[in-house]
């Protein structure tokens, strides 16, 4: 097994106590920095590390710090620990496990945007993470490692926490930052992007929970370390969320570009009851799913080759599916779950997913036609690349992919038009 | 070609146009259409609706030199994106490549169609949007013949939600644009609806108590691209093609926004034509494409079955129905019997050429005519306001606006909105009261003064303008100093002055003291400089500038004595009754009204007026635009226009005036009045082209208001623009008389109980009851709880009130909504005693 970088806990079982986690490195990062680097010197060292972002769409985290409007300010920076993909529960796991990091991770990114104040927007359902973090928080000002003046330098710092109300839409980051705000959460017209106007209007980074948790090695073990894990394009590690038919589900942490064999068969132990595989969500609900083939089996897991293959690595939250699945009714779970989910704000979304829902029961029900795979496929065609934010698209994905690779397991559904 | 300018294709059509325009509006202005139902040329765009979709090519440029690349034939490469884009959020550039009607293009759009349609009820057989209806019109140019999606599987809402009672939501209807939350957000500051709930289930709700509450609800309405707003007077009242339209004024206030009367034929009304509706109609110098909810809804006085509709004579103590001969004969001959002591009064709700004739006959006949108002400013306006070339839309950054004494979103809401908007473009608004009015909150800086020190507050400024120092004893409230040099800045300067606080004493030194300030910071003589009064009635200008002033004393002074009085629209004796003892029991008295007032039952000889939907006839507004009505359905009865009324006693008593029409009369007024020299009707009537456009083809671009066909009216030049040189004088205040007790203050609520509003149905439940507005420290001496009876009595009169404490109100001073029967026109001293509850009442 590698070397975990963010797991640390695993290793180091109480690195969610303070003094532990300060035992064994803590706050070394940081302590790097402030005073002591600029804050461009911070945004060098992380664009070269190669670092992207891990909430979904890969997007190189220096690179992104870069596009700050400059000399406006106040900046903030927005925690995206909404986590809500179907099978995704790694910022979860690094929360509850190696907070410190996370934290760390936090004020590090806040240093580099000269930002003196960051929100950790937290899912709904996770309200009690939230309770248990604001006393890591409270602890840490405690400690001199937020609030004025840190290590005595010109750094100010104060972390708060929002909770949610349960919407996946407001892990998009755009209505993540309207949630924040006390509105509606519905994703916002870009341009402009949250680095020229944020929230309040002001410039702001928003990261994921896992991307930023990279931080401190990052600084402590340099860019070159960084780079020397993973592939070329994806360095580092990435934490896989394992689920579905799985001998042994749970969080992986291991270099991006492992191949999806590794996961499932040396990790996960392969599919229980010798059943064999039959097809791969690797993004949760929000990318095509992948028919499980040997060629499949070996593709690694980084953001170039999962494209390549025909889906998105996302999240990497990996729902692995038995020869017992019948793939029509995945997709009507992820219809319906975009149905419920739609924020509404725009129109091809708003009615392409209960129309593509209408349908699936429709088909669950055994009162589809054939006729009705064209109009699945063409409802699709209408939404994808028209809509206000990314959502719409994830929408058709598990569906028109399902359709593609597994036609008849919908067609066992379907009956003529009478 | 200016480098603000760039060049580009819409679907093949070369045309140039600023950089960074919105691509939908640079369509619009070369001609072609792109449909939208989200984006609104007056607010922010969202890119919700997607439905403007189209095509767009963007040159390549070279990465170092960014200069375009060109292909083998030495044309730009253009390139484009693998999705389309929204046209009204995309800025245009250089060189740019567009197809808005490509068969990409229009395949997404029929995509957007079919999507919109899904659940849509499509009941435009019933739908009161139907025939000017953006998605009617769009589905029949895009809309599938056959409806794929399964019928059972519509999403079912609430037909009718009543948002509150004037605004109606059809929950199927509506689309979910956002038009209606962003004006109410955006334009009126007023967010007072939301979404709700998210997906297909994302609704219009409301949470404000009562429902919608807003002046201006009813422009979202005209913005809804759908039939899911409707006003709950014409829910269902009639389809759009059958209603003509007359072009109006709104009568409501000093603003003059720019209405239609919808109009129709109606069975219950024994086929006669009644307003089914009134619509804004664009004059982006006055009210753009809005008008408030008192405009919209306070029409059917005019059609109201109370309305005179017979002369009147009184016989033996009764007034009865007679002839209109028969009454222009008793009344000249009342006139030639008891006309040596004739005081003529007229009210500012008149139009110009009642006001004119009204002035021609009493002067004609030796008598003594007078304005029904105390409120000065009429001359000063006509010396130093605004001018041709003035739009208050123009003004913002590096401009000064000062609102003194006036509660503007009262008195005169679109002034409030425009002056809002200009503030928000960067103007420095200044409001200056005595109490704090919602306008403060797009203030750049307030001015707190004592009730009744408008006038020394002016003062105060002028000092530190001048530094004069005899006026250094009136600098004294925060904000003076600040104001001053915020005015003296200013490019362009307005300052508006209302009558709030103020009697007809004080508010002559106000204007005198507003007319110095602006005179001495160089704010005079030039577009978009100068005063604006804020009338109480609407025609108040228009009454001044016909040579018709208030009376010098009380009007209580200047009835007695009188041997006959004249009384035109107006109602003196209603509005205080106590003035029936003033005028001597033998006077004869001639009134024209619209309804049955209590001077009516003080008048000899009645004469029905027709209402401003019956005629024509011009108005000033408080910028002094003079503005033409048209009628727009047949009169009530017999009643006559008052100019011809007036014009016919003329006949019989040898004043010779305009008889024939208002036009007619105008073209005198034309001949008289300097000021009106090159006001016709003709010239009245000239339209210009305006932006956004509206109405007819483009309903789904700005929404249901009227295009301005029938005329923008004239700006009146002021004396300073001409040339003629201000004079400004100022007097000093008289000392203040001390220990008067508690003043009472007449305030104005824009639903208020006037002839005009209170028969409106619709309005009825926002009038609510009036309430005496009282401090902390008053209400905690006399033990007056919230909702408490007072009773208060001044002149000599008493009058039972609920009491409403509010903490902004200083000790020894009380606030009374306007009112008819209170003969409080002004503030004035008075007792204030708790009414203790009846034992009953207690609930013992
Ligand atoms: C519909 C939708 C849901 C998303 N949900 C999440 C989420 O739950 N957590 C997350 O970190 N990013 C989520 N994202 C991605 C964010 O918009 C954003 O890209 C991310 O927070 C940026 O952080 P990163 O650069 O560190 O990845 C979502 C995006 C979309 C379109
Ligand atoms: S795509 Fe869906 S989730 Fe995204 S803005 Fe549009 S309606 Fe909302
Ligand atoms: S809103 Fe328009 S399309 Fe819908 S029912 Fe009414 S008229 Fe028809
Ligand atoms: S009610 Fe009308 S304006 Fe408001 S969101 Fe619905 S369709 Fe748009
Ligand atoms: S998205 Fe352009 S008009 Fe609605």
């Amino acid at each position: 097994m590698s070397e975990l970088i963010l797991f640390r806990h695993l290793d180091i079982p109480d690195i969610n106590d303070l003094d532990v986690y300060l035992a064994n490195g803590g706050f070394k990062g940081l302590r790097e920095i402030v005073g002591k680097k600029s804050p461009q010197e911070v945004v060098d060292i992380v664009k070269a590390s190669g670092l992207r972002g891990r909430g979904g769409a890969g997007f190189p985290t220096g690179v992104k710090w870069s596009f700050l409007t400059p000399d406006v300010f106040p900046r903030y920076v927005v925690i995206n620990a909404d986590e809500s993909e179907p099978g995704a529960f790694k910022d979860r796991e690094i929360m509850e496990r190696n907070p410190y990091q996370l934290l760390e991770g936090i004020a590090i990114c806040c240093y580099a945007a000269q930002a003196q104040t960051a929100y950790i927007y937290c899912r709904g359902e996770f309200w009690d993470l939230a309770k248990e973090l604001d006393e890591k928080i409270a602890e840490l000002k405690d400690r001199g490692f937020l609030g004025k003046k840190l290590f005595g330098e010109k750094f100010d710092l104060e972390i708060y926490i929002h909770v949610g109300a349960g919407a996946y839409i407001c892990g998009e980051e755009t209505a993540l930052l309207e949630s924040l705000e006390g509105k509606l959460g519905m994703p916002r017209l870009r341009p402009p992007f949250p680095a020229a106007e944020g929230l309040f209007a002001k410039p702001t980074v928003v990261n994921n929970v896992e991307t930023l948790a990279n931080l401190p090695p990052i600084i402590t073990r340099g860019a070159d370390w960084f780079r020397s894990i993973g592939t070329e394009k994806s360095s580092g590690t990435k934490i896989f969320s394992l689920s579905g038919h799985i001998a042994k589900p749970g969080n992986y942490e291991l270099p991006l570009g492992t191949s999806f064999r590794e996961l499932i068969y040396d990790n996960g132990n392969g599919i229980p009851n010798g059943n064999a595989i039959k097809a791969i969500l690797p993004a949760g609900a929000s990318a095509p799913l992948l028919p499980a083939s040997e060629e499949i089996l070996d593709t690694g897991m980084d953001y170039e080759s999962v494209s390549k293959a025909g889906s998105q690595l996302g999240s990497a939250s990996i729902i692995v599916m038995d020869e017992t699945v019948d793939i029509s009714w995945v997709a009507y779970k992820t219809t319906k779950f975009f149905n419920h989910e739609s924020c509404g704000k725009c129109t091809p979304c708003r009615e392409g997913t209960y129309w593509m829902f209408n349908v699936m029961q429709h088909i669950k029900n055994g009162e589809g036609t054939f006729d009705d795979l064209a109009t699945l496929n063409s409802v699709a065609e209408s939404i994808v690349g028209k809509c206000l934010c990314a959502l719409g698209d994830f929408s058709t994905m598990a569906l028109t992919s399902g359709i593609e690779y597994f036609q008849e397991d919908f067609n066992a559904h379907l009956r003529e038009k009478v | 070609m200016s480098s603000s300018q760039v060049k580009l294709m819409i679907d093949g059509n070369t045309l140039e146009a600023p950089r960074g325009m919105l691509l939908v509006d640079a369509a619009l202005r070369a001609g072609i259409d792109v449909p939208v139902f989200c984006y609104h040329p007056k607010m922010e765009p969202v890119g919700m609706c997607r439905m403007c979709l189209v095509e767009i090519g963007r040159p390549s440029r070279d990465r170092q030199s960014g200069e375009f690349l060109l292909d083998e034939n030495d044309q730009p490469i253009i390139n484009f994106g693998p999705n389309l884009e929204t046209a009204c959020t995309t800025r245009i550039d250089e060189g740019w490549v567009v197809y808005i009607n490509s068969e990409r293009a229009l395949e997404g759009q029929k995509q957007i169609v079919e999507f919109l349609l899904t659940s849509h009820p499509l009941d435009c057989p019933v739908c009161d949007k139907g025939g000017e209806c953006p998605l009617q019109d769009l589905t029949m140019l895009h809309g599938p013949g056959i409806s794929r999606f399964s019928f059972h599987d519509k999403m079912n809402s609430l037909k009718r939600v009543a948002l509150g009672e004037l605004i109606i939501l059809d929950r199927e209807r509506c689309i979910q644009c956002a038009r209606c939350i962003r004006f109410q957000e955006e334009i009126v500051d007023d967010p007072v609806i939301e979404f709700s709930n998210r997906g297909r289930s994302l609704e219009i709700v409301t949470f404000s108590e009562p429902g919608f509450d807003s002046y201006f609800s009813g422009n979202t309405t005209d913005i809804c691209p759908v039939g899911a707003l409707t006003t709950s007077d014409f829910r269902f009242g009639s389809r759009p093609w059958e209603l003509n339209a007359a072009a109006s004024i709104c009568p409501h206030c000093p603003v003059g926004c720019n209405i239609i009367l919808n109009t129709r034929r109606e069975v219950k009304m024994g086929g006669s034509e009644i307003v089914k509706r009134v619509l804004p109609r664009q004059n982006e110098m006055i009210n753009e494409i809005w008008i408030c909810d008192k405009g919209r809804f306070a029409y059917s006085y005019a059609m109201d079955s109370e309305r005179l509709s017979q002369p009147m004579i009184r016989v033996g103590g009764e007034l009865e129905e007679t002839s209109w001969d028969n009454a222009l004969k008793v009344a000249a001959e009342g006139l030639k019997q008891s006309g040596a002591n004739l005081l003529g009064l007229a009210g500012g709700r008149a139009s110009n050429e009642d006001l004119y004739n009204f002035k021609q006959l009493i002067q004609g006949l030796d008598g003594v005519s007078m304005l029904n108002d105390f409120m000065a400013g009429g001359k000063q306006n006509q010396q130093i306001g605004l001018g041709p070339g003035s739009n208050l839309g123009d003004l913002g950054v590096g401009d000064a606006i000062v609102v003194i004494a006036s509660d503007l979103l009262e008195e005169a809401p679109i002034w409030w909105l425009r002056v809002k908007q200009a503030a928000e473009r960067g103007a420095k608004l200044i409001v200056a009261n005595a109490r704090f009015t919602k306008l403060e909150k797009y203030s750049a800086h307030t001015v707190r003064y004592s009730f009744g020190d408008a006038p020394e507050t002016v003062l105060g400024m002028l000092h530190y303008v001048t530094g004069d120092s005899s006026l250094n004893k009136y600098a004294k409230v925060d904000g003076q100093e600040e104001s001053a040099r915020i005015i003296k800045e200013a490019t362009n300067a307005v300052l508006f002055m209302g009558s709030e606080g103020s009697d007809s004493e004080s508010s002559k030194r106000l204007v005198q003291a507003c007319g110095s300030l602006l005179a001495a910071t160089e704010h005079i003589g030039k577009a978009n400089n100068g005063l604006i009064p804020v009338w109480l009635k609407n025609n108040t200008q228009g009454a001044w500038d016909m040579g018709l002033t208030p009376p010098e004393k009380h009007l209580a002074e200047e009835f007695r004595d009188r041997t006959a009085l004249y009384l035109m629209a107006c109602d003196p004796f209603g509005d205080n009754p106590e003035m029936l003892q003033e005028l001597p029991q033998d006077a004869f008295v001639i009134v024209q009204e619209l309804f049955h007032t209590p001077s009516v039952d003080r008048a000899d000889v009645v004469f029905p007026a027709q209402s401003f939907i019956e005629r024509d006839g011009t108005l000033t507004s408080g910028e002094r635009v003079v503005q033409l009505f048209y009628p727009a359905v047949s009169p009530h009865g017999e009643s006559l226009p008052d100019w011809k009324i007036l014009a016919r006693i003329g006949a019989l008593l040898g004043v010779a005036m305009e008889s024939t029409s208002a036009a007619g009369v105008m073209n005198r007024i034309a001949e008289d009045i300097e000021d009106y020299g090159e006001i016709h009707y003709r010239e009245l009537m000239n339209r210009e082209d305006q932006w956004p456009p509206v109405g007819g083809k483009q309903i789904y671009f700005g929404g249901t208001a009227y295009e301005n066909s029938q005329g923008i009216g004239i700006r009146l030049s002021s004396r300073a623009q001409r040339g003629e040189a201000y004079e400004p004088v100022w007097k000093e205040s008289p000392k203040k008389p001390k220990g008067e007790g508690i003043r009472i203050v007449p305030i104005v609520k824009l639903y208020d109980q006037g002839t005009t509003v209170l028969p409106s149905l619709l309005l009825a439940q926002r009038i609510g009851q009036p309430e005496l507005v009282i401090g902390q420290e008053d209400a905690d001496r006399l033990l007056l709880q919230n909702g408490a009876q007072v009773e208060v009595q001044w002149n000599g009169t008493a009058h039972q009130f609920p009491v409403a404490i509010d903490n902004d109100i200083p000790e020894g001073i009380v606030l009374l909504p306007r009112n008819r029967q209170l003969g409080l026109e002004m503030p004035m001293a008075c007792n204030l005693t708790p009414v203790k509850p009846t034992s009953k009442e207690k609930g013992e």
